[in-house]
């Protein structure tokens, strides 16, 4: 095991963080953990990385104890907070130089693990870090984050608001790392982006919904899916919500995603409902579930169970 | 969507030094419309957006927004708009309560009318119980869904919304949405910017901004069939993909 969770809880004063957080991650995986702000996602990074102390459970880092071996973990980790933590008024070159040296490398000494990210910027090595566009910014902090060559890579959040491009550009390039047999953990809010990870974590309020492939946990949604679409959407929103055997109802993109309380739903029952409500254009069609419908479902499971 | 225009914007232009952040854009949003701003990190959106709001002054070009001129009506277009950021929405030390009070405050809205509208937008939301909590204890999706109802607050014609639901849990998104749709339905003008592609396609126009240029701008559907492509992410990617 390259990550091994057990138990984990942190409070701060009446907040929970994290309630009873157990998971494992394997030698050489790419694993997300996915979730939106406030989940607790921040802060299973601070105790991981040895930043915070938990109040209850225990974890390894490549083996090595997050309290007892903290030294060890810090010379074996590498972490990529999700704000911006480089010296603004250092330059590129500066910054990598730095990180090497207070790891007590250097910067040819692992330069082909970071050459395929570093050469993107070395143009700009004498530009201050402050000074450069999002995109570079996360670059460098991914190649000062790597120099020591660690084993393990924690990376919090590092596409938000990050555009589409960037996006894909930043995935592929955590796809070669991974190749480098480097472990890596990291966070996202972008469901789309967990059908990119061999495995992933579903968390919100600082409790783990679900460890599994991306693969699985799609295939184990609960309950029939219909994409849904008429001529008003806006419309179509409202009176789906009327309808006695919706389940939910949920806008993504140009459809409606739509559940039944009722497995042995016709869809020509719901066609009807639609119809004498006088929408048009009205489409209906059986679909497979993704990342977000099943995170949603399964929030929404647990708010309702919460109320009860 | 009626044949009056929101927004109306002629070449217009910003430049810093010599590096030109936004390019001669020109486009039109219609009045009830739902549109969609977008573009890659850097392309040029924030500043185009600061000089449709009044607070940056074009270097050339034109642009009248709620039927004023950004240059000459800057007052007035920022009375006639509402405004939320995901970076500034509201005061965190300050609770719903005091929030409400304080932009009404700095609208310029009557004590009576403030009262009443506080009232109203905590019922919709259902705040009941944490109108007096500091907004700093509130969950972000609470937070942004606070914050839009305040943006709100003075009654404006058009709505700017800057990547509103960043990093918010994606039920609370669509709950945004819903929310964003019954202004639209009321006649209200939306401007949103965001990197959720699925979202853009809630838009009932989008345009992709490349290197300060507006480089596509039509419905979400006519630009999946113009780039023979299924969603609203291919079309950005190759867009921006293929000018650099």
């Amino acid at each position: 095991m390259s990550i091994s969770i057990k138990n984990i809880s942190k409070s701060y004063g009446k907040v929970k963080a994290l309630t009873d957080i157990s998971f494992d991650i394997k030698q050489g995986e790419l694993f997300g953990l996915i979730g939106p702000d406030g989940a607790g996602k921040t802060t299973l990074f601070r105790i991981l990385t040895t930043l915070l102390f938990p109040d209850k459970g225990e974890a390894t880092v490549a083996d090595y104890d997050i309290i007892k071996d903290y030294k060890d973990i810090r010379s074996h980790a590498g972490y990529m907070p999700g704000r911006f933590s480089l010296y603004q008024d250092l330059t590129v070159a500066e910054n990598l130089t730095f990180f090497a040296t207070i790891f007590g490398t250097t910067i040819e000494e692992n330069y082909d693990l970071i050459k395929d990210i570093y050469m993107q910027i070395e143009p700009f090595k004498n530009r201050r870090a402050g000074k450069l566009s999002g995109g570079m910014k996360q670059k460098l902090a991914l190649s000062c984050a790597l120099i020591h060559k660690p084993k393990v890579l924690f990376l919090d959040e590092p596409t938000t608001g990050v555009d589409p491009v960037s996006r894909k550009e930043f995935w592929e390039m955590l796809k070669r790392l991974q190749k480098k047999d480097i472990t890596i953990l990291v966070s996202t809010p972008y469901m789309d982006e967990a059908e990119l990870c061999d495995r992933i974590a579903l968390i919100t309020d600082g409790e783990i919904l679900q460890v599994d492939t991306p693969q699985a946990i799609m295939q184990a949604f609960p309950k029939t899916i219909y994409k849904v679409r008429t001529s008003e959407t806006y419309r179509l929103i409202k009176d789906l919500k009327t309808y006695p055997k919706t389940h939910s109802a949920y806008p993504f993109g140009e459809y409606l995603h739509f559940t039944s309380t009722d497995e042995n739903l016709d869809p020509e029952e719901l066609i009807h409902f639609l119809e004498q409500k006088k929408h048009t254009q009205i489409e209906v069609e059986k679909i497979d579930a993704s990342i977000e419908d099943t995170f949603m479902e399964l929030t929404h499971t647990r708010e309702v169970n919460a109320h009860d | 969507m009626t044949n009056e225009n929101a927004i109306t914007v002629k070449n217009l232009t910003k430049t810093f030094g010599d590096f030109t952040a936004v390019d001669a854009i020109s486009f039109e949003v219609g009045k009830g419309e739902v549109f969609g701003f977008l573009g890659a990190n850097g392309a040029g959106k924030t500043t185009a957006m600061k000089m449709l709001i009044g607070i940056s002054k074009p270097t050339k070009g034109e642009a009248n927004v709620a039927g004023f001129d950004v240059r000459t009506q800057a007052e007035d277009i920022k009375k006639s708009i509402g405004y939320m950021s995901q970076r500034f929405s509201l005061y965190n030390d300050l609770t719903i309560k005091e929030n409400i009070v304080f932009f009404g405050g700095i609208y310029g809205l009557k004590k009576s009318v403030i009262k009443a509208k506080s009232k109203n937008l905590i019922d919709e939301l259902g705040l009941h119980d944490e109108a007096d909590k500091l907004v700093g204890s509130l969950p972000l999706g609470w937070k942004q869904k606070v914050s839009f109802s305040v943006a709100l607050l003075h009654d404006p014609k058009i709505i700017f919304l800057d990547e509103p639901t960043g990093g918010v849990d994606p039920i609370t998104r669509r709950q945004f949405w819903e929310m964003i749709y019954r202004e639209a339905n009321n006649g209200k003008t939306i401007f949103v910017t965001t990197h959720y592609m699925d979202e853009a396609e809630y838009c009932d126009r989008v345009s992709i901004m490349v290197a300060g240029k507006i480089e596509a701008l039509d419905t979400p559907k006519n630009l999946k069939e113009k780039y023979k492509v299924d969603s609203m992410n291919k079309v950005f990617l190759k867009l921006a993909r293929n000018i650099e």
